[in-house]
């Protein structure tokens, strides 16, 4: 079995994989990383999205193996130390960006990436952003008002910290 | 998923050894359809392998009148090149429609084109640019590369390694997206170019096709009103639970103006 090396939320980990075992089982499984989420298997509904070296991805449709190398943020890697919650996930508490939130990890992460990359998010930029994120509770709204809350907040934070 | 042998190597020769040395070896490229085709159990490759490591298979390039993209580019990457948006903004264009963010975040040009599911984006601009497929043998001219419904021309083995894009003076790409799939129900991509106007069609039939009563009518006059009383025979197109043939056939002369309109 192929060893892997992936710095998963700033640990890096070494383990034993089979070829076939997928990101998602590695990070549950393997480490009992379990916020990320197993929803539809078919790479559809997005709630096993991960950011693998910043980038959003399903990780139910990449191999364990594939990420060898990589750095792996998952919902548990995001909010600090302390337990203070990142500010995407402050506001979707906030702005009740969730029903009964089995969704929410993958929309959260998906959230973070749209967040960094998109310098001036729009209602529609995030709709359309979200593309391949499923809410089966249609719970869109709020989430859409979370995200682009959290946008903001992620923008005003680092010019706190500067001032810090 | 059955278990297969994960391989990784870092140059195209590799590649092609390691494949030849397995019986029933699979090659991997952003994994998007090999992968849910593996986890559904249709496919049981004895070996898989990745050709994310292969540097030799990255890169967007400018070269002379053409743009050359590397087999493994990521849809996410074609779609935010500076590059791609000033030389052909259609082709950026249509990698940014391709289905979700996390599948542009994974899937690559070289595993679309060689998979060639007849409701892909890419193959659209690959014909209607009338683009060359480059392949660790030989060089493919994109009117002889998409053979039928997943197949290519490509043998056994074989890797593409990038794609080269003329230069068109316009271009433009209008799809009807399947709105739970992102997948093209029909996509139209037209080009002009200096050597004439080409249009191809995409989702509509087996694999990705022109329209030469389409691309004649543009040539004599390059205006959604030139393809007024034109009509695609839909003999031939698929239809499925999301469309109709008949359906399918409208929607590509509704698309091809869009697309004229957006560039004429």
């Amino acid at each position: 079995m192929p060893t892997v090396t992936i710095t998963v939320n700033g640990n890096t980990v070494s383990r034993a994989v089979e070829g076939r075992t997928l990101l998602v089982h590695f990070l549950r499984e393997q480490l009992g990383l379990t916020g990320t989420h197993v929803g539809c298997d078919t790479s559809q509904c997005g709630a096993c999205v991960v950011l693998v070296d910043g980038r959003s991805i399903k990780s139910c449709t990449m191999l364990a193996a594939q990420a060898d190398g990589r750095e792996v943020t998952t919902i548990e890697g995001l909010a600090a130390a302390d337990g203070t919650l990142h500010p995407m996930q402050a506001a979707f508490r906030q702005h009740h960006g969730l029903q009964y939130g089995f969704c929410t990890p993958g929309m959260v992460m998906s959230a973070v990436e749209l967040a960094r990359t998109t310098p001036h998010l729009t209602e529609q930029a995030v709709r359309d952003g979200l593309e391949g994120n499923i809410c089966r509770c249609t719970g869109y709204h709020n989430i859409v008002k979370a995200i682009l809350a959290g946008a903001e907040a992620m923008q005003v934070e680092p010019v706190a910290q500067a001032a810090e | 998923m059955y278990d297969f042998d994960y391989l990784r190597p870092t140059t195209v020769a590799d590649a092609v050894a390691l494949l030849a040395q397995r019986s029933e070896a699979k090659f991997l490229a952003g994994g998007q359809t090999l992968l849910p085709t593996l986890k559904q159990r249709l496919a049981q490759p004895e070996a898989v392998i990745d050709l994310s490591r292969i540097a030799a298979l990255q890169g967007i390039r400018e070269d002379g009148d053409a743009l050359v993209i590397g087999a493994m580019t990521l849809h996410a990457d074609v779609a935010a090149s500076a590059l791609v948006l000033r030389v052909i903004p259609a082709l950026a264009a249509l990698a940014g429609e391709i289905g979700d963010r996390q599948v542009r975040n994974r899937g690559t040009l070289g595993g679309s084109i060689s998979n060639n599911d007849p409701a892909a984006d890419y193959p659209g601009a690959v014909l209607g640019l009338g683009a060359t497929i480059e392949t660790d043998r030989r060089s493919i001219a994109a009117d002889d590369f998409f053979t039928g419904m997943f197949e290519t021309a490509l043998d056994p083995g074989e890797i593409v390694t990038s794609v080269r894009f003329p230069v068109p003076q316009r271009a433009a790409y209008r799809k009807f997206p399947n709105p739970a799939s992102r997948y093209a129900t029909a996509g139209v991509f037209v080009a002009r170019t200096v050597d004439g106007v080409r249009v191809a069609v995409t989702g509509a039939g087996a694999t990705v096709f022109r329209v030469p009563a389409i691309e004649d009518a543009l040539a004599a006059d390059f205006s959604p009103a030139a393809l007024t009383g034109i009509t695609v025979d839909d003999d031939g197109l698929n239809s499925d639970i999301h469309a109709s043939a008949a359906y399918r056939a409208h929607l590509i002369m509704v698309l091809a103006r869009r697309a004229v309109a957006a560039i004429s």
